[in-house]
């Protein structure tokens, strides 16, 4: 469904984001479901306490028990009595490259999930619907993999030390001008992990005095590096302009709390893509409100970079902007590099910056050589060899739209059997709502029964009521997989009674933001 | 046939009965305390309405027939 949006021509082409409403009853369901469970759980925890049944879980020793409780508090109790449970959905162990398909290795559990043993089989190409290979680079063979073996034999694999020390190759240098040529910035500094990108970094950046403002929906690793940076914290609701334009506007005329001083800087920190509800930032209106008074954005494209754009640069592309309007953009090569680690790029003073002040740079072990190996080449691989004269080469332009064509087949055919599909039309995440408890267990084992690996998400990665199951598709996935897939997600949702959708969209927050919409959030 | 695919409906009923109250998830003993104790609740609020329900629709039934009518048994034998 087309949205209008009124924001004045900023966007060049639809933006097409939806997230249906919960239908009451799959609510109502869902409540008694986890109320059930609830009343089991205090139930065994009861026979556990007094010694009816074998307690499996961690508990305090028999000196501590008069200490504040460690385990009592509500995850614990979720983790004890509900996620146990359906435990044999996650953390499975595979034993292949994790492309458009991997091999498992089977496993049973004799106690209900408290441990499990392996039969010793191994279930062979499983459809890998549950990687973050978005350009299909996680190969075990091709040139990435023997340039990165090449670099292997002449470097070794470990740096044995940081990057301000003994740990900055010529590998490292040749990676960040590459990515300063894909990104189209000034500069570039990459680092060992993605995590530590984002939670070492943002405490350089900014400080006590900083204000930053959050998306509701951001990442554990901003979220860290926003509480490890001592600034103030203010949160604003998911990509809702409204939201953050009433935000920078407060911040701007009140200033900080108590001093009523102006504050000493303001940074933005946004996602390209939110990986759990497959939306996509509002770039044109950030990007217009960040000019409009005068604060930095700092944009993480873990997900966007590689996956969105018509070159693959990332959600600055797809959008047709300047990446000089970002500040700081932020990004992985987990996802669609098929490599580890993150990047930083931006001018050329804030880099020089970063290279001295990061805690990354000073304490963190810089990136493995053959992992940069990996990185270049795919990067080359997109790029064409000679960065500077050509956008994109064919084959990487083939990759990026057989993702494209995989994307929109995909989300056009789910939608169309009456699953609830959250997110923007072009994410090459997809998740389909679950909502009742039973039904996350029975999905995911449902689908490995029929050869299908999915990653299926509750709480507390996601709201209690709105578990789901995500997708990620992949350019190394061909239209006779995706059909595979879809045959089967099918007959599992006729099966598990997952088609809730009612084709009524909630429309996109576009209305006019009162007083009655917002609350206050307290200093 | 016919008899197939009414067993299969009610089996697949069955699951989804199981999925939506997460006897699914649940052990055997802790299936058994449940089904035990819903089905002792439905046969009592059953028992109950067996009980209960033809006397409270009988008189009910008078109250208004009484309200709007008026015309019982004695009252109209003595006008005729």
């Amino acid at each position: 469904m087309n949205h209008i949006v009124h924001n004045g021509g900023l966007y060049k082409r639809p933006f097409n984001e939806a997230f249906e409403e919960t239908p009451m009853l799959v609510a109502v369901l869902t409540y008694v479901g986890y109320g059930v469970l609830t009343l089991f759980g205090y139930l065994r925890d009861f026979m556990r306490q007094w010694k009816i049944e074998k307690c499996q879980n961690a508990t305090e020793r028999e000196e501590q028990k008069d200490f504040v409780p460690l385990y009592q508090d509500f995850e614990n109790f979720y983790n004890r009595n509900l996620y146990m449970r359906i435990r044999d959905s996650w953390n499975r162990p595979i034993c292949s490259v994790p492309g458009a398909k991997v091999d498992m290795m089977e496993r049973v559990s004799h106690d209900y999930n408290w441990t499990f043993t392996y039969t010793g089989r191994v279930i062979k190409d499983v459809i890998n619907m549950g990687s973050y290979n978005y350009l299909g680079f996680a190969q075990k063979a091709g040139t990435c993999q023997e340039a990165a073996a090449k670099v292997l034999s002449q470097y070794g694999a470990g740096v044995c030390s940081t990057r301000q020390e003994m740990g900055n190759l010529d590998k490292h240098e040749e990676l960040e001008k590459l990515v300063a040529t894909f990104l189209g910035v000034e500069s570039a500094m990459v680092y060992g992990m993605g995590f530590a990108t984002n939670s070492m970094n943002i405490p350089a950046l900014v400080g006590k005095g900083c204000l930053i403002l959050s998306d509701e929906l951001n990442h554990a690793s901003l979220v860290l590096g926003a509480r490890l940076s001592g600034a103030t914290i203010r949160i604003f609701k998911h990509n809702n302009m409204q939201s953050l334009e009433k935000l920078l506007k407060d911040a701007i005329v009140h200033g900080q709390p108590r001093t009523r001083r102006p504050w000493k800087k303001i940074l933005i920190l946004v996602e390209g893509i939110y990986s759990m509800e497959g939306s996509i930032v509002r770039l044109p209106e950030v990007i217009a409100l960040k000019k409009k008074y005068k604060s930095y954005l700092y944009l993480d494209e873990a997900h966007s970079i590689g996956a969105l754009g018509p070159n693959g640069r990332g959600v600055v592309d797809y959008f047709g902007l300047s990446p000089e309007d970002v500040d700081v953009m932020m990004g992985t090569f987990t996802k669609s590099f098929g490599a580890a680690g993150g990047y930083i790029g931006g001018k050329k003073e804030l880099i020089d910056y970063l290279r001295t002040h990061s805690h990354s740079a000073v304490y963190a072990t810089s990136m493995s050589p053959p992992v940069v190996e990996q990185i270049i080449a795919s990067m080359k691989c997109i790029m064409g060899e000679d960065g500077t004269l050509v956008l994109i080469s064919p084959v990487g332009k083939a990759r990026v739209q057989q993702l494209a064509e995989n994307t929109r087949y995909f989300r056009r055919r789910l939608k169309g059997m009456g699953f609830i599909i959250y997110g923007n039309e072009d994410s090459p995440i997809v998740p389909l709502m679950l909502y009742m408890p039973a039904k996350i267990g029975a999905f995911g084992r449902e689908m490995l029964k029929r050869n299908i690996g999915v990653v299926v998400v509750g709480f507390p990665a996601t709201p209690i009521i709105e578990s789901r199951a995500r997708f990620c598709l992949s350019a190394a996935h061909t239209k006779e997989m995706l059909d595979t897939a879809l045959k089967e997600v099918d007959e599992v949702g006729d099966l598990l009674q997952l088609k809730y959708s009612r084709h009524r969209l909630v429309p996109l927050l576009d209305r006019p933001f009162d007083e009655t919409t917002y609350e206050e959030t307290e200093d | 046939m016919d008899i197939k695919s009414m067993k299969n409906y009610v089996y697949w009923l069955y699951c989804q009965f199981e999925l939506i109250t997460c006897s699914y998830l649940m052990e055997p003993w802790e299936k058994i305390l449940f089904y035990t104790f819903n089905i002792s609740m439905l046969l009592m609020v059953l028992y109950t309405a067996y009980i209960f329900v033809p006397v409270h629709l009988s008189m009910a039934f008078q109250f208004f027939l009484h309200l709007f009518g008026n015309e019982q048994e004695n009252t109209v034998s003595i006008v005729k």
